[in-house]
């Protein structure tokens, strides 16, 4: 009596918003656990958050719409010269340089959507490349915006809120980042759930099968690169206005292949995954690199080794399927 | 009456091989019409052609008395003509329902959506239950496509198809490599259809082509060499030759 028809689908049991809950409480308590039992590493926690950005931002493009890309530094790169350049020249309110950020991300997201989404393949990772380099080019040539090589400095952004003043412990740049990084996960946890969402990741999987279905591929996905640009922005926003300084390596290309590197280890194509990549890539590489100045690099490799070895589709892939079975049990067949 | 698609001497070619040779034929609302052909006639090569997935050397599409040779492939499928394919092209990675919800959310113009849910939609949600269960796929609903075997494959495949609400329905070998004992699931499922809506399918099951066709096409070598009721087509010397001089298996023309 297998083939029984059933005449109706069983609604899937959620609870509304519980994701979004699960997840926001969950960063929370990763960043409490941050905030209180290491004080003096908050530094280096709200530059980790920053670049955590940046990861989830590769994530929309690579994980959920397939493009591959080693050029995403750009629009990091770009809004935090923006932000940097804003408070430069008398814009210090915190609030209102991570809008210049996300300004300026979205719109590199969009000028790289623009050229990179045209291709496939190989072809398209040659061109994020491309793009890439070339911003890295710009910020070198326009000494007199970006301070050149030698970076840009003397960012001091002003109060938060007009109450809470940037400390030396960088107390108050890692509880804004971490507000911020919960805001920005829960938005986007909704908005991968979304039929956009969806959408793109039907396109990932097959994109003529999508464009048969009606779809017009290209802007569906100069769009995603736009929101994606504008994550990343809220990054190099934060990272500007938390050290103080823009450099040349936030547009590198070492950076870009570095954050393709935390989500390949994390998981591509789910948020935790880009959270987790993030996370433990930079606080192995943190211990490491101080307990080994010399051979750091080779224990990274390793490590990398080892992850693609024994959990090729990320360490979030095995942790979800944990999940999946436990919540499977408890469903009536 | 005007015609739902036309096709206007339809011609191109690959190198010097014309793999369409002034091709016409028009179809109505209602029509049920079989494409029929030896291997390599250009019966996959015709529905490419018609959905803009290849462009005419020379000829001209109309849906609804309006040129739209060239319409890109979402426009044409926003005009309502739709394709399915001969080897399953489905989103592989993502559940059977969220394959079928994607195509309703599409013609509804819901894939613009950032924010609302895409499992919560509930006229979507009602619809795709509906039509998974109608196929026998409702089962299956929450199941990836990849663990589906193929049988099932071909069935969303059709799903999708109709999802979209046609006008004009291509069917590219519906029931190729579906197991016997579902394929009338897929007969049932096509005879299902609205009536005021016209299908074109491709099939080599004879069977199946009396059963469904009201008109048959005999594509040979990119030309129509027959069109006309299914009856006459078994007595029509040119169509016996094009099966017996290039296709070994004539047998099927019975």
């Amino acid at each position: 009596m297998t083939d029984v028809a059933i005449n109706h689908v069983p609604r899937k049991r959620s609870i509304p918003f519980a994701q979004e809950g699960l997840g926001a409480l969950a960063i929370i308590a990763l960043g409490a656990v941050g905030y209180f039992l290491f004080p003096d590493d908050l530094a280096f926690l709200t530059r980790l958050i920053g670049i955590a950005f940046l990861v989830l931002s590769l994530d929309l493009v690579t994980g959920y719409c397939g493009i591959a890309t080693l050029g995403h530094a750009a629009q990091f790169g770009v809004a935090a010269y923006a932000a940097g350049i804003a408070c430069v020249r008398g814009v210090t309110d915190p609030i209102a340089l991570l809008a210049v950020g996300v300004v300026a991300g979205t719109l590199m997201g969009l000028i790289s959507g623009a050229l990179i989404a045209r291709f496939r393949g190989l072809p398209q990772l040659v061109l994020s490349i491309a793009v890439g380099q070339l911003v890295a080019a710009l910020a070198n040539k326009l000494q007199w915006l970006t301070g050149g090589s030698d970076g840009l400095s003397g960012i001091a952004p002003g109060k938060v809120f007009g109450i809470f003043n940037f400390d030396i412990y960088s107390r108050t740049a890692f509880l804004f980042s971490l507000a911020i990084l919960v805001v920005v996960f829960v938005v986007l946890s909704r908005f991968v759930r979304s039929p956009f969402g969806l959408l793109c990741r039907g396109i990932k999987d097959d994109d003529l099968r999508a464009r048969m279905i009606g779809v017009a591929v290209y802007p569906r996905l100069v769009i995603m690169y736009g929101v994606a640009g504008a994550v990343a922005g809220v990054g190099g926003a934060l990272t500007a206005i938390s050290t103080g300084v823009v450099g040349l390596d936030s547009v590198g290309f070492e950076r870009s292949a570095e954050v393709l590197v935390m989500l390949v280890l994390g998981g591509a194509g789910h948020l935790w995954g880009a959270l987790a990549g993030a996370l433990i890539f930079q606080i192995f590489e943190h211990i490491v690199s101080a307990a080994n100045p010399f051979h750091w690099m080779m224990l990274v490799g390793l490590l990398l080794i080892l992850i693609v070895v024994f959990a090729p589709r990320g360490l979030i892939e095995p942790v979800l399927m944990l999940v999946r079975r436990t919540a499977g049990k408890g469903r009536p067949s | 009456m005007t015609d739902l698609l036309e096709a206007r001497s339809i011609s191109r070619t690959f190198g010097g091989l014309h793999v369409a040779n002034n091709v016409s034929f028009a179809l109505k609302p209602g029509d049920r019409v079989a494409l029929i052909g030896p291997n390599g006639a250009g019966k996959t090569t015709l529905v490419n052609l018609i959905t803009g997935d290849i462009t005419p050397s020379s000829g001209r599409f109309l849906m609804g008395g309006e040129d739209i040779t060239g319409e890109s492939i979402p426009g044409r499928v926003r005009r309502g003509l739709v394709r399915t394919f001969q080897t399953t092209r489905l989103f592989q990675n993502l559940t059977v329902a969220d394959n079928v919800a994607l195509a309703i959310m599409q013609r509804l113009r819901i894939t613009r959506r950032f924010f609302s849910s895409a499992t919560e939609h509930p006229d979507v949600r009602a619809e795709w239950s509906r039509l998974l269960a109608r196929l026998g796929l409702a089962r299956l609903a929450y199941r990836k496509v990849s663990e589906l075997a193929y049988g099932q494959q071909r069935l969303i495949e059709l799903a999708i198809g109709v999802a979209l609400k046609p006008k004009v329905l291509l069917l590219d070998e519906p029931a190729a490599g579906v197991p016997h004992d579902e394929a009338p699931r897929i007969l049932d499922a096509i005879n299902q259809l609205p009536a005021d809506i016209a299908v074109l399918m491709i099939e080599h099951d004879m069977d199946l082509v009396f059963k469904f066709a009201t008109r048959v096409l005999v594509l040979a070598a990119g030309r129509l060499i027959f069109e006309g009721s299914p009856k006459d087509v078994t007595a029509d010397h040119e169509v016996r030759r094009a099966y017996l001089g290039s296709y070994a298996d004539a047998r099927r023309i019975p």
